[in-house]
């Protein structure tokens, strides 16, 4: 593995992580504050990148950037308010199964509105090209902003790989969400509302404040993270209805991983799915490797020889639940975790 | 010596009501296809059967344990791959196995990997055993697609069920035969699963259901309970697997996929989750709703979802719910006085649905089916998916049906709310009496 595959599986892996992480900070914000598991969680994030897209047809990408989060954050305030407060007294599994019918609704209702195919979501002409360039000569590796430069062309065994400016974009996304969300949590007057709400609702509800209302805006903001993903995700991969399954699944892997309801183990969870995923994907090594170093030399006729053949990038897309089964045989409240459920 | 006699009264009479109950479910599961003769009707009457396997197995861990699977199609799905390898080789004539007992080798094999893969997820309960239930369904679904050897690929695995001799001249070749097949077996874990509810682990499974805390106080462990049912309904999901794999004769990746999981949910809960015999509804409403709603319009999964959310909404006890509620009220004589706002909520309710439907037929026509022009059939009507009268008739129809179901539903709710308060009154009273 020479050294600039690596660096830039690591930067793509982040990235992923970056993105997971912002869904999961949603989803984990909710779940901790309210108890409620969105389901509907991935479909948000589907419908950000939906609206987005809507809105740069219109007035452009970064319109789209800064609006599609608020107006999606007031659906899932609108939804919270009207749908699953009421459901909230009959108690936690309703609650799951009214999102999980949302997310049947709004898989419906995107396919109406915007059509089953893939839309051409794309990011803006300035952040498309790539960012810098890792050049990697026989006898140095160098960096470059900006595209290839001259001497990848020129120089005989130069590896030449360019890192996408919308890649480092959403990352810089990622990491100022996931500061103002930090900030807004601990170091603002609101924040400590919502924090006091989580733990002593009653004594908060006392001191006057609305808690009804509190949690339908920390849902609303959830929802909102969710769609800034959306809005990234989109423009990053492809923006089409089966979006919002492709991702959502693994949402849930990772809040499980790293402990339900904490922040920090969400976000050391994705950000590490991220890494080693992007790492798996680039590997065709199989555990039939691993065991010829030992000096074990297995043939087709060998037992479970199908199972130990499997290569690592088959295995990529999984590795998120083989994670979630270790942990929870292993570590059973996750990395962060401090309650037992 | 009052309470003695009414005891010794009530318990044979009660004896009879479970004899009418269990004989007429068997009596219509046996007279079903010689009602509905067709060669769809019989694929659909053994889907229900194989459905009501699943719904009731996986309404044990749901109603009975308050358990949320979101997964539960892997013991199913994974039960119809084994049917079917049993299937091949019984064919092949490597090992000696009548095709009657193919479900139950499904059967057995949907219960050891919930052995395996409950172990895991029965290690949490509520919401995390949902998500993790639902990373387990991902992670066989993906492992599905990435051993073709033994799952077939994309094009799954076929076989035939005709198998060896002919006995007492049944092949399980005609499908009437298979039905039957599939209505002994329907029959027969719809009973052992309604045994189950009455053991002291179906008994302990809703203690834990209720209050975990106490369960454990007491001296149980609840993962222990928990973990045993999930066992016990990966049996019987199991024997539903093995039964659809002999039914459709070909198992393709998709029957552990999370969609499969969500149906068995759905129905599941719009059945009922609350009494036993809900999801047996949900079941048949499942077929229903798969084979001919399907066929009817495009829009059937929006209807469900819509159908499904009201539900939770207003009757999270779903159906079966529904049922009891009126049962109860015509018990005490008062359900004649409420026909006249059943009605007027019928028809009301009728204006709004005809009303949105219209809409959403144009809508999905507009989407779908721009080739073929604007005009579009709606219940034999042809309507102009562009023109502006029709969207008017249909907003008309929307706001008077609302307006008007309101009405309904408020005089509706005043009469029900005093028909329960003299119900009420009249328990005190005989309770007074006794």
């Amino acid at each position: 593995m020479d050294i600039s595959y690596f660096l830039i599986s690591l930067l793509n892996g982040l990235s992923v992580g970056l993105l997971l992480f912002m869904l999961a900070s949603g989803l984990t914000l909710i779940f901790s504050m309210m108890g409620v598991l969105n389901f509907a969680h991935a479909s948000f994030y589907m419908v950000g990148a939906y609206v987005a897209y809507s809105i740069t047809q219109v007035v452009g990408f970064w319109w789209g950037l800064l609006l599609a989060p608020p107006i999606v954050g007031a659906m899932g305030a609108a939804f919270e308010r009207y749908a699953l407060r009421r459901v909230h007294k009959f108690g936690h599994v309703p609650e799951l199964l009214i999102t999980f019918g949302l997310s049947y609704l709004i898989l419906e209702l995107v396919g109406l509105i915007w059509g089953r195919q893939a839309l051409n979501f794309q990011p803006p002409v300035s952040l498309q090209g790539p960012m810098f360039t890792v050049v990697d000569l026989p006898t140095a590796l160098q960096f470059a902003w900006g595209a290839p430069p001259g001497v990848c062309a020129s120089t005989a065994g130069a590896v030449c790989t360019t890192f996408p400016a919308f890649r480092a974009f959403g990352m810089g996304v990622a990491v100022l969400m996931l500061v103002a969300v930090w900030f807004l949590l601990t170091r603002t007057r609101i924040g400590l509302v919502i924090q006091a709400s989580l733990t002593h609702p009653d004594a908060v509800e006392a001191l006057g404040h609305n808690v009804p209302r509190v949690f339908m805006m920390v849902f609303g903001g959830g929802t909102a993270l969710a769609a800034l993903a959306g809005v990234i995700g989109g423009a990053l991969r492809v923006t089409e209805p089966s979006m919002a399954l492709a991702v959502g699944a693994v949402v849930f892997a990772v809040i499980v991983i790293g402990g339900m309801g904490s922040l920090a183990g969400a976000f050391v969870a994705s950000v590490a799915l991220g890494v080693i995923e992007s790492f798996a994907v680039g590997s065709d090594k199989s555990v039939l490797d691993l065991l010829r170093l030992v000096g074990l030399n297995l043939t087709p006729d060998s037992f479970g020889y199908v199972v130990w053949s499997v290569k690592t990038s088959q295995v990529a897309a999984i590795l998120p639940y083989l994670f979630l089964v270790l942990i929870l045989i292993f570590r059973p409240k996750g990395l962060f975790g401090n309650r037992e459920g | 010596m009052n309470t003695t006699l009414t005891l010794s009264k009530a318990a044979p009479q009660r004896n009879v009501g479970r004899w009418v109950v269990w004989g007429g479910y068997a009596l219509i599961m046996l007279v079903a296809p010689l009602l509905w003769a067709s060669s769809l009707s019989l694929t659909m009457l053994s889907q229900m059967g194989i459905a009501i396997v699943a719904c009731l197995a996986f309404n044990m861990l749901l109603g009975q344990g308050g358990m949320l699977s979101f997964g539960h199609a892997v013991y199913s799905g994974l039960g119809s791959f084994f049917a079917m390898h049993a299937l091949n080789m019984a064919s092949k004539g490597q090992i000696v196995l009548p095709v009657s007992l193919v479900p139950l080798v499904a059967g057995g094999f949907g219960a050891l990997f919930a052995v395996l893969l409950g172990f895991v997820t029965t290690k949490k309960a509520g919401t995390p055993f949902a998500m993790i239930t639902l990373g387990v369904g991902e992670l066989v679904a993906a492992m599905a697609l990435m051993f073709p050897g033994f799952f077939g690929g994309e094009g799954g695995i076929s076989g035939n069920r005709v198998v060896g001799q002919p006995f007492l001249g049944i092949t399980f070749g005609p499908q009437i035969q298979l039905y039957y097949l599939i209505a002994i077996y329907t029959f027969i874990c719809t009973a052992l699963m309604f045994a189950f509810t009455r053991t002291p682990l179906g008994r302990m499974l809703n203690a834990v259901r209720d209050n975990p805390e106490r369960v454990e106080f007491v001296g149980y462990n609840t993962q222990y309970v928990r973990y045993f049912a999930f066992i016990a309904s990966g049996f019987f999901m199991g024997i539903a697997g093995g039964l659809a794999a002999l039914n459709f004769e070909i198992v393709t990746a998709e029957v552990v996929g999370a969609q499969r999981s969500g149906a068995y949910l759905l129905f599941t809960f719009l059945g009922g989750a609350v009494f036993f015999f809900g999801p047996i509804i949900g079941a048949v409403l499942m077929v229903l709703a798969l084979v001919l709603l399907s066929e009817l319009t495009q829009a059937w999964l929006l209807y469900l979802g819509l159908v499904f959310t009201f539900m939770v909404m207003y009757a999270p006890g779903g159906i079966s719910s529904l049922i009891m509620m009126n049962l109860r009220v015509a018990s005490f004589g008062k359900l004649r006085g409420l026909l006249g706002s059943y009605l007027a909520l019928v028809l009301t309710s009728a204006m709004v649905l005809a009303g949105v439907s219209v809409m959403i037929e144009m809508l999905y026509h507009l989407q779908l089916n721009e080739a073929l022009g604007s005009k579009m059939k709606f219940l034999g009507l042809t309507v102009d998916a562009q023109g502006m009268g029709s969207w008017l008739v249909a907003g008309v129809l929307v706001a008077l049906g609302l307006a008007l179901f309101e009405w309904a539903r408020r005089r509706f709710k005043a009469q029900w709310n005093l028909a329960q308060e003299q119900i009420e009154a009249q328990i005190k009273q005989r309770e007074v009496a006794v």
